[in-house]
C-alpha cells in the first residue's frame, strides 16, 4: 500500500513563510518595541510585546491541547466515531512538547523579568500596600505560577507521547483479537483517566487563573476557567476540522467522509453555543448585580477603544456559526466548513486578546504587523510539527479496534 | 381515504434492505415501512425526502424569540416604563433569559404539534397497525395499491424479494384537518438507487 504522506511544496513553502514571519516579528519586535524598556508601563510598547507573546502563546498552546483533550474523552466515553482521524489529533497532539516550550520560556521571561505590566501581583511594593493582593499572596506568586505551569505542561507533553505512542505500536501489532484489543483499550483508558484529571485541574480551572484572570488580580470571576475552556475547546476542534481536510484533500483518511465531517461541524456549533452561554453568564450577572468592583472589568471592555471588539467577539463567535452552521447541509459542504473553522480560530484569537490587552496596555489597544506577526509565527509552528508527524506515520491506524465503528459511522 | 395494502412481513435487516431498492425499482408505490427500532440508513435506501420539521422548528423559535424581545420591550418601556434597580427602560441583557426559554418553548412545542400533524397522530386517534409484529421483532414493509396495480403480481414479488408472511389489508388514512385526499410528498423521485 503506498498511501505515505508526503509534503506538498506549497504546504512546506507556507510553513517556512508563516515562521520566517513570526521570527522576523520577533526580532522587529525586539528592535523597535523596546522589551527591556522596564514593567512601568510608561512604554506601551514594551508592555505590548509581552502582552502578544502571553496572548498568542496561551491560546495556542491550549488550543493544541485540545486535540489530546478530545482523544481522552472519546476513549473514556468508549466512542469510536473518531477513530478514522484519530491519526490527525496525534499529530496536532505530537505539537505540544515544541508549544509548552515555547509557552514556558514565555512565562518565564515575563515573571523572572518581573513584568508587572503583565501580571501586576509580581510588583512586591503594591502587593505588601495592597490588602487584597495581600490576601492572595500565598496562590498569586512567581513559585506557584512558574512551578504550577510547569508541571502541567510536563504532563501534557509526557501523557501526549505516552497516548502517541500507544496508538503507534498498534501499527505494527497486526489485526487484534479480542482479548488484545480489550488490552489495548484498558492502556488507552488508564492514560486517559490520568489525563482527564490533570486537565480538570489545569484547564477547567487553575491555569486560566494564573495564566490569563491574574492580569485583572483583583477581579475575579467564577465562570473564568470554563469560558477559557469553551474559548479554547472550539476553536481546537475548529483547526482539528482545518487538518481533517486537509489530509483528506491529500488523499489520506479513507474512511473519512461527511458523516464525520458533520459530526465535527456539529461540536463547533455546540460548543459555540455553549462558549456564548458561559460569556453571556458572566457578563450577565455582573452587569445585573452592578458591584463597581466587578463591573470594573468589562467597563474596560465597553467603554472606549475595545468596544468594537468587545461586539465582533460575540458576532463573530456566535452569531456566525449559529446561523450558517444550523443546516445539516452546511456541515456537510467542506468549502464551508472550512471558512467557519478559519472565522472560529480567528474569532477567539480576538476574544484571547481582549481578555489579555485591556489589562495590560489599556486604552492603547494595537492590532497591527506584531499582533498578526507573532500569530502567524505560532501557527507556522503548528503546520510544521503536524507534518514532521505526518511524514513519518501512516494518518488511518489501520488495527484500532474501533475503526470498524468509525467506518461504518453514520449521523 | 380508504385505501388498500399490500403488507409484506421480513425478519432479516438484510434481506430487508435489497427488497426496499428492489421496490423503488419496479416502481411499485412504498407506503412505509414499520420498524421495530430505527434503523440506520433506511432512510436513505427508501429515498425519503429530508422533513422539513426543522425548519419549521426555525421559524417558531424566531417566532417566539420576537414574542419575547416585543412583549417585554412594549410592556417596559412603551406602556408602563418602570425603574428597576437604575437599568435602562429597555435592559436587553436581562431579556435574554426570558427570551431564550421563549424561544426554545415555542419551538417545542410547535414541532411537537407540527410533527403530529404531519404523521396524523393525536393523543385518543387510533391509527391502523399492519402487523402487531412491528413493535417486537420484524420490519413490515407496505405497498400502496394504486389504481393501475396488481395485486396478485405485488404479492408474488414481495414473496420472491424475502418477505416471510404476506397479507392485503383495506385501512384508512388521515383524519385532521382536511387531509384525507391529499398525497403525502413523502419521496423524492430522482436518484433512484440501484
Amino acid at each position: 500500500m503506498d498511501n505515505r504522506y508526503v509534503t506538498p511544496a506549497a504546504y512546506k513553502k507556507s510553513y517556512m513563510a508563516f515562521i520566517g514571519i513570526g521570527i522576523l516579528t520577533l526580532i522587529l519586535g525586539f528592535v523597535f518595541l523596546n522589551p527591556f524598556a522596564g514593567a512601568h508601563g510608561d512604554n506601551v510598547n514594551s508592555t505590548r510585546f509581552w502582552a502578544v507573546l502571553v496572548q498568542n502563546s496561551t491560546y495556542w498552546m491550549l488550543l493544541v491541547n485540545v486535540a489530546l483533550f478530545f482523544i481522552v474523552i472519546s476513549t473514556l466515553a468508549q466512542g469510536g466515531w473518531n477513530a478514522a482521524f484519530r491519526r490527525v489529533n496525534e499529530a496536532i497532539t505530537s505539537v505540544i512538547p515544541v508549544m509548552a516550550i515555547i509557552t514556558f520560556i514565555i512565562l518565564l521571561c515575563v515573571v523572572v523579568g518581573g513584568r508587572y505590566d503583565i501580571y501586576h501581583w509580581l510588583d512586591g511594593e503594591a502587593v505588601a500596600h495592597d490588602e487584597l493582593l495581600n490576601h492572595k499572596k500565598g496562590f498569586l506568586n512567581a513559585g506557584v505560577f512558574l512551578g504550577f505551569t510547569f508541571v502541567v505542561l510536563f504532563l501534557w507533553s509526557y501523557l501526549g507521547r505516552k497516548i502517541n505512542k500507544l496508538s503507534r505500536e498498534s501499527d505494527e501489532m497486526g489485526a487484534m483479537d479480542f482479548e488484545t484489543s480489550k488490552k489495548f483499550n484498558a492502556q488507552n483508558l488508564k492514560f486517559s483517566a490520568y489525563y482527564i484529571v490533570i486537565y480538570l485541574l489545569s484547564v477547567a480551572s487553575i491555569l486560566p487563573w494564573l495564566w490569563l484572570m491574574s492580569i485583572d488580580p483583583h477581579w475575579y470571576s467564577t465562570m473564568y476557567s470554563w469560558y477559557t475552556f469553551a474559548s479554547t475547546f472550539v476553536a481546537g476542534i475548529a483547526m482539528l476540522t482545518l487538518f481533517v481536510i486537509y489530509f483528506k484533500n491529500q488523499g489520506q483518511l479513507e474512511y473519512v467522509n461527511k458523516e464525520h465531517l458533520q459530526d465535527l461541524g456539529k461540536f463547533m456549533f455546540a460548543f459555540s453555543i455553549f462558549w456564548t452561554y458561559l460569556w453571556f453568564d458572566q457578563f450577565m450577572l455582573i452587569w445585573y448585580g452592578n458591584i463597581p468592583e466587578e463591573t470594573v472589568y468589562f467597563k474596560s471592555r465597553l467603554q472606549g477603544p475595545y468596544k468594537g471588539l468587545f461586539y465582533l467577539n460575540l458576532i463573530v463567535n456566535f452569531i456566525l456559526p449559529f446561523l450558517l452552521f444550523m443546516k445539516a447541509a452546511s456541515k456537510r459542504n467542506y468549502a464551508l466548513v472550512t471558512f467557519v473553522s478559519i472565522v472560529i480560530i480567528f474569532g477567539h484569537w480576538i476574544d484571547f486578546y481582549q481578555m489579555v490587552m485591556p489589562g495590560t496596555v489599556y486604552n492603547n489597544p494595537h492590532l497591527s504587523w506584531f499582533e498578526f506577526g507573532i500569530a502567524l509565527g505560532f501557527v507556522g509552528v503548528i503546520m510544521w510539527g503536524v507534518n514532521r508527524f505526518a511524514v513519518k506515520t501512516p494518518m488511518t491506524a489501520l488495527n484500532d479496534p474501533f475503526l470498524k465503528e468509525s467506518i461504518i459511522h453514520h449521523v | 381515504m380508504i385505501k388498500s395494502f399490500v403488507v409484506g412481513t421480513f425478519e432479516d435487516e438484510k434481506v430487508l434492505f435489497p427488497a426496499v431498492k428492489q421496490v423503488r425499482k419496479a416502481g411499485y408505490k412504498l407506503h412505509d415501512v414499520y420498524t421495530p427500532y430505527p434503523v440506520h440508513g433506511l432512510d436513505k435506501a427508501m429515498g425519503l425526502r429530508e422533513t422539513s420539521l426543522h425548519t419549521a422548528g426555525f421559524i417558531y423559535g424566531l417566532m417566539g424569540t420576537m414574542i419575547a424581545i416585543g412583549g417585554m420591550g412594549w410592556i417596559f418601556a412603551v406602556d408602563w416604563p418602570l425603574n428597576f434597580g437604575g437599568k435602562p427602560h429597555f435592559p436587553l441583557p436581562a431579556y435574554i433569559p426570558i427570551t431564550f426559554e421563549l424561544t426554545v418553548l415555542l419551538s417545542g412545542v410547535g414541532m411537537v404539534l407540527t410533527y403530529c400533524y404531519l404523521n396524523q397522530l393525536m393523543p385518543g386517534v387510533k391509527k391502523h397497525h399492519f402487523s402487531p409484529r412491528a413493535t417486537d421483532d420484524a420490519f413490515i414493509m407496505v405497498l400502496e395499491m394504486t389504481a393501475g396495480s396488481n395485486e396478485e403480481e405485488m404479492k408474488k414479488f414481495l414473496a420472491d424479494n424475502g418477505a416471510i408472511d404476506i397479507n392485503t389489508q383495506v385501512a384508512e388514512e388521515g383524519w385532521w384537518f382536511g387531509r384525507y385526499d391529499r398525497d403525502q410528498k413523502l419521496y423524492r423521485e430522482k436518484e433512484v438507487v440501484a
